[in-house]
């Protein structure tokens, strides 16, 4: 066996499935007002920030979990899970890198992603949450030169209080559906970012979060805002370890884009998916939508989803502003038993705003995959345009591809242009490369991506080589 | 509204001559209607418009009870001239007249199917009025090897005897092996205000073709909802031709299971509206064996304060190997009011399968007006002559030259 067949053995299963042995702090079990006052308390958060999630509570007391998704669940009882879950060292912040629990560097490490500065990775700040709390941001001095705050939305609570009360829940609101409720009203940690006007952020900002503790649901919520001309691209990643039960994580995510401002937020999303009975795996349930508030913003999400055992997301753009632009680039892999139902929204409120829609879902083995997606442009969006795409790949006849897009055009002078199309790898392109001496998995990996190419160039560099390895891992075994 | 229910339904049986067994099926329909009402917005079939709410709107006054024993006079005026045809006439939901004067009478069989039990296993509380409220059930059977030799035309037409009232119709029809209808459904009702809930189940035995074209083109202010059932056996093929540009509203729903091989379904549609028009398409097609076909098109030219709808679904199983599914649909906005909705579905569970679909919509091409201009046509000329262009598209897709020619001659397109 030469070793990069060795590699690709190593990586078959899931390699973030180890857990960390740490002392946690877990807020007691269940869903009420104590629990609620409980983490607000033990993040030392200001009377405003409690009255926000008891407003959010009172609003979940009458909400019901919707049910209109494709892939149906067992119900999730919200009374048997913890809310909150720390590693005890995080009780009294440390103040830098080196008071940090060393298991926890360890952790980190594992995951490849280095919290020393020194073993930097091009440039890249990272804010990493583990479980409930954010445990490091690194490159803050750099940051801070710039004016741009980068931390996790604990500390902004504490130390930008102005920013967080004027953008927290504007663009997802407590009286939104019933995850994102939920969300507001125990939300653990997350990210903020600040870019001050006319700033073009120098380096990827990165967030990482980690469900570590079992029976805990991961609920965070990042918050980010771009003044008025400025730049910023984010990314995201996610693991967890393998366990038997399903988990949640319900998160929120904010993104607003002030004039001429442009976002660009990436996820690599790749939690447990449970194993190939389809048993465990992450729930991952999360609300994402960015406000294009002021004129010419753009709000750019790329997604690529190899994990969970259901993704249950629609990152949307709020064209408010005009000249606005929104786009979405998508990839979603299923295989086994995991199920996907997402896509995204596209809402034109203002005058000239574009958007684009680029879908790519591939399903295998017993997989059930769900493009949906809204485009809707109102009345008064003049002169505005959209252009989706969703193609699907289907690998077997024990999985299924579906596509469910709602188009609704108000205005006579906006174009919407909708294309979708299902299809399996031709026989044709297997025997072609075969031919040229591939293996039929090989041969597969190729195409796959060559098919998901148009939303990988979206990816930044560094992640593209990561992603590209994550959907020929994610596919493993499914040919033959 | 349930008390309104009640006490039309008392009347209907006072007046009616049914069976006590009919009364109680008919009372268990009633009863479904009553517990789930007219659909809303909160079904997700229904999404786009709101049939409750646009019936509460209209018809604030409707009664569900249409007196049968009023015989009504045929206006000879209404007929459509110039193609010979076979004819079933409704007036008022009653059937006045069925005339096959071109057909050998044996292969044809109008069979009373009233008695029978009716019901339909499909989640439509309108199906549940239908059936509640309905006076008579017919049954035409085309039998084995035959084909009609001229089309047959069903008139529904209303006359001023009725106002605010639901009528209800059913009819079924069974296609034999080797068998061949063409259907026209011609809608000429000028009346206000009447809901028209119409269901049309088809049986397609092997090698059979149907062939469906509905025309609603008189302006008027009837609301209806058309429902075609159609069950298709190896080799069959089915055409549906739907021109909706007539009433206030009106929402054509077809379901149509492709049961065996190398059978086929093909749906072309026109909408064509304006002032306060409200009209919706919505189909389902489920494919369920191998070697099946389906193909839609459907194109909407949306005037002032109009609205059209086009929700299709493609269903595609696990045993549907080989499968081509096709929809597109293409809308012209005309006018700042207006508004085209559309929800293209797919659902596939098989993996050697083609299927697509396409949608868009904005308005017309300046660029295609600027150059019409150009050559000496004014504004409006254009605008026509794109617009005409535009649908031709899909009456062009109507596999019957004569019926082609009269539907052209209807929607009057400048060939």
């Amino acid at each position: 066996m030469d070793t990069r067949e060795k590699d690709i053995e190593k990586l078959k299963d899931y390699k973030y499935g180890f857990t960390t042995d740490i002392e946690n702090i877990k807020s007691p079990k269940g869903l009420n007002e104590d629990v609620i006052k409980f983490i607000s308390n033990i993040k030392k958060e200001p009377q405003w920030m409690l009255d926000f999630r008891l407003k959010a509570f009172e609003r979940l007391k009458l909400l019901k979990e919707p049910n209109w998704q494709k892939p149906k669940y067992p119900k999730i009882d919200y009374q048997d899970l913890y809310y909150y879950s720390a590693p005890k060292s995080m009780k009294d912040k440390p103040k830098s890198l080196d008071e940090l629990d060393p298991k926890l560097l360890e952790t980190y490490k594992k995951l490849g992603i280095p919290l020393q500065e020194q073993a930097r990775l091009n440039g890249i700040a990272v804010d990493a949450v583990f479980d409930s709390v954010s445990v490091a941001t690194t490159f803050k001095g750099e940051l801070t030169k710039h004016g741009i705050i980068f931390c996790s939305m604990s500390e902004a609570i504490q130390k930008h209080p102005d920013l967080v009360k004027k953008y927290l829940g504007t663009v997802i609101p407590v009286t939104d559906h019933f995850f994102a409720t939920l969300n507001s009203a125990v939300f653990t940690d997350g990210s903020f970012v600040y870019i001050p006007e006319g700033v073009k952020c120098p380096m990827e900002l990165s967030t990482y979060f980690r469900i570590n503790a079992s029976e805990t649901g991961q609920f965070e919520r990042t918050l980010i805002i771009a003044d008025k001309g400025s730049y910023v691209s984010y990314l995201e990643g996610c693991t967890a370890p393998m366990r038997d039960e399903n988990q949640l994580h319900a998160a929120n995510v904010e993104l607003i884009a002030l004039d001429d401002a442009e976002i660009k937020y990436s996820t690599v999303q790749n939690w447990y998916p449970g194993d190939e009975n389809g048993k465990g795996g992450i729930y991952n349930f999360v609300t994402k939508r960015g406000l294009c508030k002021g004129k010419n913003s753009k709000i750019s999400w790329t997604q690529v989803e190899t994990g969970s055992a259901i993704t249950w997301k629609y990152p949307s753009c709020i064209l408010k502003g005009d000249n606005s632009i929104g786009e979405f680039y998508s990839i979603a892999i299923t295989n086994n038993h995991q199920k996907a139902d997402t896509g995204t929204k596209m809402i034109h409120l203002g005058k000239n705003t574009k958007s684009k829609i680029i879908s790519k879902g591939i399903s295998a083995g017993f997989s059930d995959m769900t493009y949906r997606g809204l485009v809707d442009i109102n009345s008064k969006a003049k002169n505005s345009s959209n252009y989706t795409q969703c193609d699907s790949l289907l690998m077997g006849n024990k999985c299924g591809a579906h596509t469910v897009p709602y188009i609704k055009n108000k205005n006579f002078d906006s174009n919407i242009a909708h294309e979708a199309t299902t299809s399996k790898i031709s026989d044709e392109q297997l025997h072609y490369c075969q031919q040229r001496g591939l293996n039929p998995e090989e041969a597969v990996g190729l195409i796959v991506n060559g098919f998901c190419k148009e939303v990988l160039q979206q990816l930044p560099m560094e992640f593209a080589v990561e992603a590209q390895k994550l959907v020929g891992i994610s596919l493993e075994g499914s040919v033959g | 509204m349930s008390d309104q229910l009640q006490s039309d339904f008392d009347k209907l049986v006072k007046t009616s001559k049914f069976s006590s067994e009919e009364i109680k099926f008919k009372k268990n329909f009633l009863n479904n209607f009553i517990k789930n009402g007219f659909p809303n917005r909160k079904q997700e079939d229904w999404k786009f418009l709101d049939i409750s709410q646009i019936i509460k709107k209209n018809i604030s006054d409707l009664s569900f009870f249409n007196d049968y024993s009023q015989s009504n006079k045929i206006d000879p005026s209404v007929l459509v001239d110039g193609l010979e045809h076979n004819k079933i006439i409704f007036i008022n939901g009653k059937i006045e007249k069925i005339d096959f004067n071109f057909e050998d009478q044996n292969k044809i069989e109008i069979i009373d199917e009233t008695k029978k039990d009716i019901s339909f296993n499909y989640e439509n509380s309108l199906i549940d009025l239908n059936s509640a409220f309905i006076d008579k059930i017919f049954k035409i059977l085309i039998k084995k090897n035959s084909s009609l030799k001229k089309p047959l035309i069903i008139y529904h037409l209303t006359n001023d005897k009725i106002k605010s009232t639901n009528i209800n119709l059913r009819l079924d029809f069974e296609l034999g092996e080797n068998s061949c209808l063409k259907l026209i459904d011609y809608f000429a009702n000028t009346t206000a205000k009447n809901f028209i809930n119409i269901f049309y189940n088809f049986n397609l035995e092997k090698d059979s073709i149907l062939k469906n074209y509905k025309i609603d083109k008189l302006r008027n202010n009837d609301l209806k909802y058309f429902f075609n059932n159609i069950e298709q056996d190896n080799n069959s093929v089915s055409e549906t031709f739907i021109l909706s540009a007539g009433s206030d509203y009106f929402k054509n729903e077809i379901n149509c299971n492709l049961n065996g091989e190398y059978s086929s379904a093909f749906i072309n549609g026109i909408f064509s509206l304006k002032e306060n028009q409200q009209h919706e398409i919505r189909t389902t097609i489920n494919h369920l064996v191998e070697n099946t076909k389906s193909y839609q098109l459907i194109k909407s030219v949306l005037g002032k304060n109009s609205k059209s709808a086009y929700q299709g679904r493609i269903f595609v199983n696990s045993k549907a190997q080989k499968t081509d599914g096709y929809q597109l649909s293409k809308a012209i906005l005309l006018d700042e009011t207006s508004e085209f909705n559309a929800k293209p579905e797919l659902e596939i569970y098989a993996d050697d399968v083609k299927c697509s679909h396409g949608s868009a919509s904005g308005s017309l091409d300046e660029n295609s007006i600027f150059y019409l201009m150009s050559r000496g046509l004014n504004y409006q000329q254009s605008k026509e002559l794109l617009i005409n262009g535009f649908l031709t598209d899909v009456v062009e897709k109507i596999t019957d030259v004569e019926i082609k020619n009269l539907i052209t001659n209807i929607i009057r397109l400048k060939q």
